[in-house]
């Protein structure tokens, strides 16, 4: 690795950012480079800092005191800007009001791929953590030199480099030349967690004041000056292609600026919002399309996902004869399409001046999107930028993307002003890729100890991201007159695994076969959703135990804890346990209490559930009255923030597990609204959540976001069974199958 | 144009009859409290108040607010000096994107404004229309439970010399 590569690399970074009128400039933004020229192989740095290992990419002083620290993740409701400022003001002395943090951006930030996957502590999180800590340690050693003081007499404090006899330098006085363009070290001084006073105590979150107040918050609310308002106009199911459109009337409607027409893409720009949406209801009944029926008969979904191509990927085959079985239990079990539904639909604002573009986007990935915008237009990847202001929570990859793409189309087509795109909830509702249907087999056998000696395990799914990777994966790229075609989806390996994430049990078992069968041909659009292929797959695996445990005639918990080595799985189920009072419990009628565990992706958060239903045999309706959810996810950052997360995931999968499916019929997804694709409301809530956090100090960040969606679902369907002697292994549990279940 | 009263201010709006507030709101005013949602008053991040009433402003249309009290979350209080609700929403963290949470301070509101002391069962009845979906609903009933009491509290308050 030479220094010299760096600052050669800089220098010309310097220059094209000066030219694009950037108002950040001399940071090294390109450190992949360093590595595609053939240097040697470094050891390998902590979190991010692997892919972005220079100091000043992530953190900057200023002469006035003033600390930038940069993440190329996304703020997307989880709490994470509050929780990189945490990491930063803990290692390097300061008030966590004193800096300013800048996420996402690809004139900005590092790129951080995708926030996404419960994965920004730990790729972000430990990225800042040692960044920072080198750079006071680096404060400290010119502090040293200044004062002629060896480094160890010096320590850091309140934003200053302080000597014992009361002699202070302020952060921003030691700073100038390129002090912290260096590279990250691979072992740096880290604070000793003991002594964390910003770690592990919560902290209000920084974004909240704005948004109870009006403030500005979302992309939604950037306001441009001269900026105009587009709405698109989509085809009305998928394959669907325009016939004729006649839009001159159109055109002369008050306050329409343009339509844009290009094959099957049809937008519309105004000068105000609701001019837009009615020259966009206008243009929707002057359309005429073409459209087939493409999708399978709803009834027949699983037959036709099982009829469909499929290949196999062994992920786990120490499977060996057993002997001394007394029992085999085998079960299916089926999750449906489900949605992200975000509350507010996607929207990105876009600008197209001197051949650049600019996109204000809640995409994930702006670097990811930036290639594939500049792909769509076919311009290079410099002159487009992508900004990330937050957006509605997404829970994966839904309209962001496309909305980002609208925008580059309609602001190409209509250039010099920003154009503000939003959908309509309907487009929100039928445009977005969906979680993937997925079906599961579980078999496995007990020993006459009741102990599981064999378990073979097969999931079936779609891919479960086609995040963009290219121009191919835009929606909106799909229909113009010179379409883009999506890309043949690919699996995502283990130990991440998509359709198979969490498909390997957690458990202590003799002989394990677990085989995915990705099934590439997806009749219905779907991608990332919350927990990805873990939601169905713990609820599978976990309900198995449940059903294994009866069979055993073991109590569920204990079933579990037999099984279960990791002294740290084990803890948050014995908490989960005792916190509910499962030993104590006894049910009112109608009433049950189900358990359910898991490590995320096997290597996240490990958290357990306990929850009690209550079953409305006249109704169907499953209400769950109260759960407990415990969770480790290793260094605790914002203890409240974690409780938020967590409580939003069981409430979340509650949603999914009783309530949602999306609905089609051979032509079009007929969910189009909230009426028709309902979600949780209030009276429906449970009586009351609560969330343990297990802080582990000093231990790696795990992350937590995705960590609830799949032990809640299964502890539901536990509970459930509990409660009524009948095990659905099918969602939802929504009133019409407990009904059908329950033979009333 | 067409005078409406927002926030206890006369405004002045050129929007055609049949906008819905909403519009008014984000568009001709630059007010981002009231969100889309849905524009179908399905999930109520939209919520302002009406004389008093909750109303979904993306299914209003400003010809019918002519004389009536519009009130926004604009109108509730600042960062600096936040309302009862805004206060009780940030000290209970009560969201998680957010993006629903000005149209369900603007239903409590409504609900605090006529019931002083709602249960829970009432707190969840009356935000029935509001949809959260990041599942901060738990928090959003502690809080409007919270602001409640600081509402009462402050309502029980002596009088202070001078303003008897």
């Amino acid at each position: 690795m030479s220094i010299k590569v760096v600052r050669a690399l800089s220098v010309s970074r310097r220059r094209f950012l000066a030219a694009g009128g950037s108002l950040v400039i001399g940071f090294s933004l390109s450190p992949k480079a360093l590595f595609a020229q053939g240097s040697p192989a470094a050891t390998k740095l902590p979190g991010s800092l692997n892919t972005t290992p220079m100091i000043d990419s992530w953190i900057r002083l200023g002469a006035d005191g003033s600390i930038t620290v940069l993440t190329g993740k996304a703020e997307l409701g989880q709490g994470v800007r509050t929780a990189l400022i945490q990491i930063a003001a803990e290692q390097l002395f300061v008030q966590p009001g004193k800096i300013q943090l800048i996420t996402a951006d690809t004139r900005r930030t590092p790129d951080e791929g995708y926030t996404a996957g419960s994965n920004s502590m730990k790729d972000s999180g430990t990225a800042i953590m040692n960044a920072a800590a080198q750079v006071r340690e680096i404060l400290i050693a010119r502090a040293a030199v200044r004062l002629g003081l060896s480094a160890d007499k010096l320590k850091a404090e309140d934003g200053a480099v302080i000597v014992s006899d009361g002699r202070r330098i302020a952060f921003g006085d030691l700073v100038g030349g390129e002090l912290t363009r260096v590279r990250a070290e691979s072992q740096i001084k880290l604070k000793d967690p003991a002594s964390y006073t910003v770690v592990g105590h919560s902290m209000q979150r920084v974004d909240i004041p704005a948004k109870v107040t009006g403030g500005a918050a979302y992309v939604q609310d950037l306001r441009l000056p001269g900026m105009v308002h587009a709405r698109v106009v989509r085809p009305p199911a998928y394959g669907a292609q325009l016939r004729e459109l006649q839009s001159a009337s159109v055109e002369k409607m008050p306050g329409v600026l343009k339509v844009v027409h290009d094959g099957s893409y049809v937008a519309v720009v105004a000068e105000r919002e609701f001019d837009a949406i009615r020259a966009m209801r206008a243009l929707a009944a002057a359309a005429r399309w073409d459209e087939r029926a493409l999708l399978p008969e709803p009834s027949e979904l699983f037959d036709y996902l099982t009829r469909l191509p499929y290949d196999s990927f062994i992920d786990a085959d120490n499977h060996a004869t057993t002997a001394g079985v007394t029992k085999t239990v085998e079960a299916n079990y089926r999750r449906p399409y489900q949605m992200h539904g975000a509350i507010g639909p996607s929207c990105a604002v876009g600008l197209y001046k001197d051949d650049s573009l600019t996109v204000w986007t809640h995409s994930q990935g702006v670097y990811p999107l930036r290639k594939s915008i500049a792909e769509m237009l076919k311009l290079p990847e410099d002159r487009v930028q992508c900004i990330h202001p937050e957006g509605a929570g997404c829970y994966g990859h839904n309209g962001a993307d496309d909305a980002g793409a609208d925008a580059a189309l309609i602001a190409r087509a209509f250039p010099g002003r920003p154009v503000r795109v939003q959908w309509m909830r309907e487009q929100e509702h039928l445009w977005e890729p969906y979680g993937p249907a997925m079906m599961t087999a579980a078999k496995a056998s007990l020993d006459g100890g009741g102990n599981i000696v064999d378990w073979e395990y097969e999931v079936t799914s779609n891919t479960h991201s086609t995040r963009p990777g290219g121009a191919g994966n835009l929606m909106p790229a799909w229909h113009l007159a010179i379409p883009f075609t999506p890309p043949q989806p690919k699996p995502i390996p283990l130990p991440e695994g998509g359709g198979d994430r969490n498909a390997i049990p957690y458990y202590k078992i003799p002989s394990v076969r677990v085989v995915h069968r990705f099934v590439p041909s997806m009749p219905i659009r779907v991608s990332a959703l919350r927990a990805l292929g873990a939601y169905a797959n713990v609820f599978s695996i976990e309900s198995f135990m449940d059903e294994l445990a009866l069979a055993g005639r073991t109590d569920p918990v204990e079933f579990r804890l037999r099984h279960l080595e990791d002294p740290r799985a084990r803890e948050v189920v014995t908490l989960a346990a005792s916190r509910f009072g499962w030993s104590s419990y006894a049910p009112d009628k109608g009433r049950g209490r189900g358990f359910a565990f898991a490590r995320y992706k096997s290597l996240g958060a490990y958290l357990a559930v306990a929850l009690e239903v209550d079953v409305d045999r006249e109704t169907g309706k499953v209400r769950v009255v109260r759960a407990v959810a415990t969770v480790d996810s290793g260094q605790a950052v914002n203890p409240d923030g974690i409780r938020n997360q967590v409580e939003g995931g069981v409430l979340q999968s509650i949603s999914w597990t009783l309530l949602e499916a999306v609905s089609f019929d051979k032509k079009s997804i007929t969910s189009a609204d909230w009426s028709q694709y309902p979600i949780l409301r209030f009276p429906e809530l449970p009586d009351t959540v609560e969330v343990h956090v297990v802080d582990r100090p000093g231990q790696p960040f795990l992350g937590t976001g995705e960590a609830a969606q799949g032990p809640t679902a299964a502890a539901i369907a536990n509970a459930v069974a509990a409660a009524s002697n009948v095990r659905i292994r099918e969602l939802p549990l929504d009133r019409k199958r407990v009904k059908v279940a329950l033979g009333v | 144009m067409i005078e409406l009263d927002i926030n206890g201010t006369k405004r002045s709006v050129d929007a055609e009859a049949d906008t819905p507030l909403l519009y008014v709101l984000r568009d001709h005013l630059a007010m981002n409290g009231a969100k889309f949602g849905c524009g179908l008053g399905q999930c109520g991040a939209c919520t302002v108040m009406v004389d008093g009433e909750a109303v979904f402003s993306c299914m209003t249309p400003v010809s019918v607010l002519a004389g009536r009290k519009i009130r926004t979350i604009e109108g509730l209080g600042t960062v600096e000096q936040p309302g009862a609700l805004q206060r009780a929403f940030i000290d209970e963290q009560a969201a998680q994107c957010g993006y629903c949470i000005a149209g369900m301070i603007m239903r409590a509101q409504a609900l605090l404004e006529k019931n002083s002391s709602p249960s829970d069962a009432e707190i969840r009845r009356h935000m029935m229309p509001n949809l959260c979906r990041c599942g901060t609903h738990m928090r959003i009933v502690k809080a409007v439970r919270r602001a409640a009491q600081t509402m009462r509290a402050e309502a029980d308050k002596p009088k202070s010399a001078g303003q008897t």
